[in-house]
């Protein structure tokens, strides 16, 4: 148990320093932009003197390891600075967001493991058979497909065509501004308000992106527990359990599945980082008020702060799922340390 | 003794010589690729449309960048075989020219990243200790952001457009070369052989590049062509949120951005691209999961 200690201390010893990087990468991004901010700020005509006074106040005319030392001190009270486009500071922005990412991002993988975890299973135990071939192209089409093109074609199919499905957005425009913000997840919002009418109509919005997203990490699951599933079948403990007339479902579930569960959790970590990545086209694509729409709205306006505010979280979020996979691995199989 | 390059000759079990053996082997690992239908479908498909992006000019019945206003958003017909945009201009032209885009953006980014990769990861396997600490610390940083936010980010920062997406991809592609150069670098570093060439007087630089590099590269050719998808995913993404290649410009990406807003009456206008990119992406994905199985199968 000592050693585990140790490992999982060394597995955090690399955390500051790769947090140190992470934010002088975000810094020296925001350095090296042709758009220069004291021109933005004082206007293309003003004076020299003017444009000095503002490089001042800005900080500008300070060595740049200073200048990111002030940032660094800025950023530990949580000051990202002020997003142009809102006029809100790119903190409270974010605070703002988030949520309906997170809200995305976690009913995707649920529905990502619920689908992509069984199909990988059962693909491995009829390796070869024509179910098998079925599941191999439907995951690989999930990796191949653009998930902006997915998007719009589900708009077009379900929305316009069929009409099953409502539009862009979070919420209809009826119920907006109903149900107080608690979580910020207007799903789970309406359900504590006891809104049943905003909840359905919430839970409806959330169908078209969160599919989309789903398959696109499904595929991704799918693959992996395949191939840990076909590594965990052909060992010889397998042959053991067969050879002593346990009945098939449980040898797939309790013995070959078993013994790959640790290494899955690590996958579904990762696949849920992989998300935010997914997250930000479709949030473009249908509208979703998340931290994925801030991003390309704050791009596509040049308003760096917000830009770098939303990709440093959006790092730190990453790092921690990725480290929470680290972690998770470490203490639950028992083989390592 | 028959002819060179005959069936025999190539599945012989006594090689004659060492460039014998070498193509022994290679026609053993093309015959266990051919048996896989999926990455035969892939590699056809792959090289159809790798060539008819640079046959595009003898292809292209059109110019991609005539506009013909009158005849806007055309469906497809004889003579627009995929229809035109919104625009007027062809959209079969534009698929092919778009398709020398896109190609030419996997070629760059693949040509910056895996020598990139190669480099940092088979010195930093090699030398060991600090270097190889500072190094591998450098590739975690940038492993720390999803991809496409990070090109995002840079492109911002750098100016939208081609090479700045092309510099963005590869700045965010090539810590897994990194990784993966040095897990192979770490089990060779310490065979004989390399002590060998060491003892004959082989300088560091000697024994990274002739025979650390060489022994790296079947790992690193089976990453690149299942990086492909990613990349060309990742290039159509910049350009759909305007990040990428700017519109006059024929790229798969930028072409559904900018008729977007078409898809609710011309829906194959957005949707012809949509479906290039697809067929693209999957075709590398196919290709690279049969190399995997033929060049790497430890990795499965």
């Amino acid at each position: 148990m000592n050693a585990r200690l140790q490992m999982l201390a060394s597995g955090f010893a690399s955390i500051p320093i790769t947090l140190f990087g992470l934010t002088l990468v975000t810094f020296l991004i925001g350095r090296v932009m042709p758009i220069d901010p004291v021109i933005a700020i004082a206007g293309d005509h003003a004076p020299p003197d003017v444009i000095a006074a503002v490089r001042e106040q800005l900080g500008l005319d300070k060595p740049l390891f200073v200048q990111f030392w002030i940032y660094l001190q800025n950023l530990v009270h949580g000051d990202l600075g002020r997003s142009v486009m809102t006029t809100h500071p790119v903190t409270a922005d974010i605070a703002q967001f988030f949520p309906a990412t997170l809200e995305l991002a976690t009913t995707a993988i649920i529905i990502a493991i619920l689908v992509g975890v069984p199909l990988g299973v059962f693909a491995a135990a009829r390796q070869g058979s024509r179910f098998d071939h079925v599941v191999r192209v439907v995951s690989l089409a999930g990796q191949s497909v653009p998930v902006f093109v997915l998007g719009l074609l589900c708009l077009l199919v379900f929305y316009v065509k069929l009409g099953i499905a409502p539009g862009t957005g979070q919420l209809d425009v009826a119920y907006e501004g109903l149900v107080p913000r608690v979580t910020g997840m207007l799903v789970l919002d309406s359900a504590l308000a006891g809104d049943w009418d905003s909840f359905w109509d919430a839970l409806a919005h959330l169908a078209q992106p969160a599919l989309v997203l789903a398959y696109f990490s499904m595929a991704y699951i799918t693959r992996m527990t395949r191939a840990f599933m076909i590594e965990s079948l052909s060992g010889e403990y397998i042959i053991t359990a067969r050879a002593k007339g346990l009945s098939s479902a449980r040898i797939l579930w309790r013995h070959a599945f078993g013994n790959i569960a640790v290494r899955l959790v690590t996958v579904l970590a990762l696949a849920y980082a992989g998300l935010l990545e997914g997250a930000v086209i479709t949030e473009t694509v249908f509208s979703w008020p998340g931290l994925g729409l801030y991003l390309t709205v704050s791009l596509l306006n040049a308003d760096m702060n917000a830009v770098l505010g939303a990709t440093l979280v959006v790092g730190l979020v990453y790092l921690v799922l990725n480290l929470l996979a680290d972690v998770l691995y470490r203490l639950l199989d028992p083989r390592v340390a | 003794m028959s002819g060179v390059l005959s069936r025999e000759w190539l599945l012989s079990e006594t090689p004659a010589s060492r460039a014998h053996a070498a193509w022994v082997r290679r026609y053993r690992g093309w015959l266990l690729f051919r048996a896989n239908g999926l990455a035969m479908v892939g590699l056809v498909t792959a090289a159809i449309m790798i060539l008819a992006s640079l046959a595009a000019p003898l292809l292209a019945l059109q110019d991609p960048s005539a506009q013909d206003l009158a005849g806007r958003l055309a469906p497809p017909s004889a003579a627009h075989w995929f229809g035109t945009d919104e625009l007027g201009r062809d959209i079969y032209a534009r698929i092919l020219y778009g398709g020398r885009v896109t190609l030419g953006m996997v070629v760059s980014v693949v040509l910056l990243v895996a020598p990139l990769g190669l480099a940092v990861g088979s010195v930093a396997g090699y030398l060991g200790g600090l270097a190889d600490r500072v190094l591998m610390r450098v590739t975690d940083v940038f492993l720390a952001f999803p991809r496409l936010v990070l090109a995002l980010a840079f492109v911002a920062a750098l100016k939208p457009g081609i090479t700045s997406a092309v510099i963005a991809i590869a700045l965010t592609a090539w810590p897994p070369y990194a990784r993966l150069a040095r897990a192979d670098t770490l089990t060779v570093r310490s065979s004989d052989f390399i002590a060998a060439v060491r003892l004959t007087g082989a300088g560091s630089g000697r024994i990274v590049l002739r025979h650390i590099v060489p022994l790296c590269l079947s790992s690193v050719i089976v990453r690149v062509t299942l990086d492909m998808s990613g990349i060309i995913l990742t290039a159509a993404a910049l350009g759909f949120l305007g990040m990428g290649a700017q519109p006059p410009m024929p790229e798969w990406g930028t072409m559904i951005a900018s008729s977007r807003a078409f898809i609710l009456d011309q829906w194959w206008v957005p949707t012809i691209p949509g479906v290039a990119i697809f067929v693209a992406s999957l075709a590398f994905n196919l290709l690279g999961d049969g190399m995997r199985d033929v060049l790497d199968p430890r990795q499965r």
